[in-house]
């Protein structure tokens, strides 16, 4: 909460209020409310302590005037009437003031809001900004839909995985049933699933955006194979937060490890080769008048080539989750292990920010 | 179709490939790394390659290649390969072809 709210929220508590800008801005809007007595309505309506005393002068002024003549009594109307403006000017500066103090503490809210917005969007964006500039990459200008629908896409995925997380590990604390864990498991998988179905429509639209990971942030990135984690990275991380194992967990385990390490060498040899004929086919003929159309359409195709490969890698992923989950793992360590999973990505994100706003000056 | 199921059968582990297509080197590679002697029959230079190619796509494959049978039986693209090898599946089947070294 800002101080200028504390101050306000407290104060209305003491019905004092506290001199700030508040007031000066208050009484800018206080000038103009055509009360006939505006020098007495402006200390009215900032001080509540001021107007009780003001009510009570008013009722005692009544008791005295009786005891006064004629000419006194309409002397006295006037002040009455003069004192009842007063209060209707003070009651209605009062409901102005409350109402303007609500409007400052919504736009508070909206501004912060729009402050976590631009943060996030900063984290998630700001790369794209970069990669997107024409000159850099070479790209017709157009940003892609596709693209910029996975952008969106991607930042709210990130906000759920987050809730889902925390969701999960309170479930856990509070030792729900193993039948309430496996409900909220499988909508934790479920939401990986959602990744590489959005990952897979992006890669169709521009298949270098997602190989870049751009999406990613910087931290992240380091640990980019193939437009996403290896499997066996994430099994690394994984493994370590799921004792006590099992003999037998253990072993399918160690065989997922082997497994997913063969497949992904696999996958990284099919890519190398295909950096390989790629190479070649544009290299071919450099200096001739030679096939220049034809070694382009060849080299094309070739770039269709790593869309499948990405798909293939989140395939890799998403067998590995599928496997720990529903073959290896009770429903507590798949939960755990949910929750390892989300708290590391998340840890991964942070540590992207920190560095983002540490300022790196030459000495 | 023939030609096809005629080639799979009875040879162990057959793979049906292209030499342009680098996902079918992936999976070759793959075979090699778990010692199985893999029969690689490439589609582009069979005269009946375009033929064989619809057979295989009209199995419910989006792409024909790669296509791997064991002992006659088609278990499927890369996508099936990968599965069953992370499901621990694949060992097993390959078992009775591999070469010991």
């Amino acid at each position: 909460m800002s101080s200028q709210s504390t101050r306000v929220a407290a104060s209305r508590m003491m019905g004092i209020y506290e001199p700030s800008h508040l007031i000066s801005m208050w009484g800018e809007s206080v000038k103009g409310n055509g009360s006939p007595n505006t020098g007495v309505s402006t200390i009215v309506g900032v001080d509540s302590e001021l107007d009780k005393k003001l009510e009570e002068t008013s009722n005692g002024a009544l008791a005295p005037s009786k005891k006064y003549n004629k000419e006194a009594s309409t002397l006295s109307n006037k002040v009455l009437r003069r004192l009842a403006q007063n209060r209707e000017a003070a009651r209605k500066s009062r409901l102005r003031k409350k109402a303007y103090v609500q409007q400052l503490e919504s736009s508070r809210l909206k501004l912060s809001q729009l402050e976590q917005e631009l943060e996030h969007t900063r984290q998630q964006g700001v790369y794209v900004s970069g990669a997107y500039d024409t000159s850099h990459l070479g790209l017709s200008g157009s940003v892609d839909s596709g693209v910029v629908t996975f952008e969106m896409e991607y930042g709210r995925w990130v906000e759920e995985q987050m809730r889902q997380t925390c969701e999960l590990r309170t479930a856990l604390q509070a030792h729900v049933t193993d039948m309430e864990l496996q409900i909220l498991v499988r909508s934790g998988m479920n939401h990986y699933f959602d990744l590489f179905r959005m990952k897979a429509a992006a890669a169709k639209a521009d298949v270098f955006y997602i190989m870049s990971g751009l999406w990613k942030t910087p931290v992240e990135r380091l640990f980019l194979w193939i437009g996403g984690f290896r499997p066996s990275d994430l099994l690394k991380v994984l493994v370590p937060q799921l004792d006590p194992l099992t003999e037998q967990q253990f072993i399918s385990v160690y065989n997922l490890e082997q497994s997913s390490q063969q497949a992904e060498d696999a996958l990284s040899q099919g890519m190398e080769k295909l950096r390989m004929t790629l190479s070649e086919t544009l290299a071919a003929d450099l200096l001739g008048a030679g096939s220049y159309a034809s070694q382009m359409a060849t080299a094309m195709e070739k770039l269709d080539a790593i869309v499948s490969f990405v798909n293939q890698a989140d395939h890799l992923c998403q067998q590995t989750l599928i496997q720990m989950v529903a073959r290896i793992l009770t429903t507590r360590q798949a939960a755990r292990g949910l929750v390892a999973l989300g708290e590391y990505f998340h840890r991964l994100r942070s540590l992207s920010s920190l560095w983002a706003d540490c300022p790196r000056e030459p000495v | 179709m023939e030609k096809v199921m005629r080639m799979a059968s009875g040879k162990g582990v057959v793979m049906f490939s292209k030499s342009t297509c680098c996902m079918c080197y992936a999976v070759k590679i793959l075979f090699n790394e778990l010692g199985v002697n893999l029969l690689v029959h490439e589609l582009d230079h069979d005269p009946e390659g375009r033929e064989m190619e619809r057979a295989i796509m009209r199995m419910g494959y989006s792409t024909a290649v790669p296509a791997v049978f064991i002992a006659g039986k088609l278990v499927g693209s890369t996508n099936e390969v990968m599965a069953l090898h992370l499901s621990g599946g694949l060992v097993p089947l390959i078992k009775p072809y591999r070469v010991m070294s």
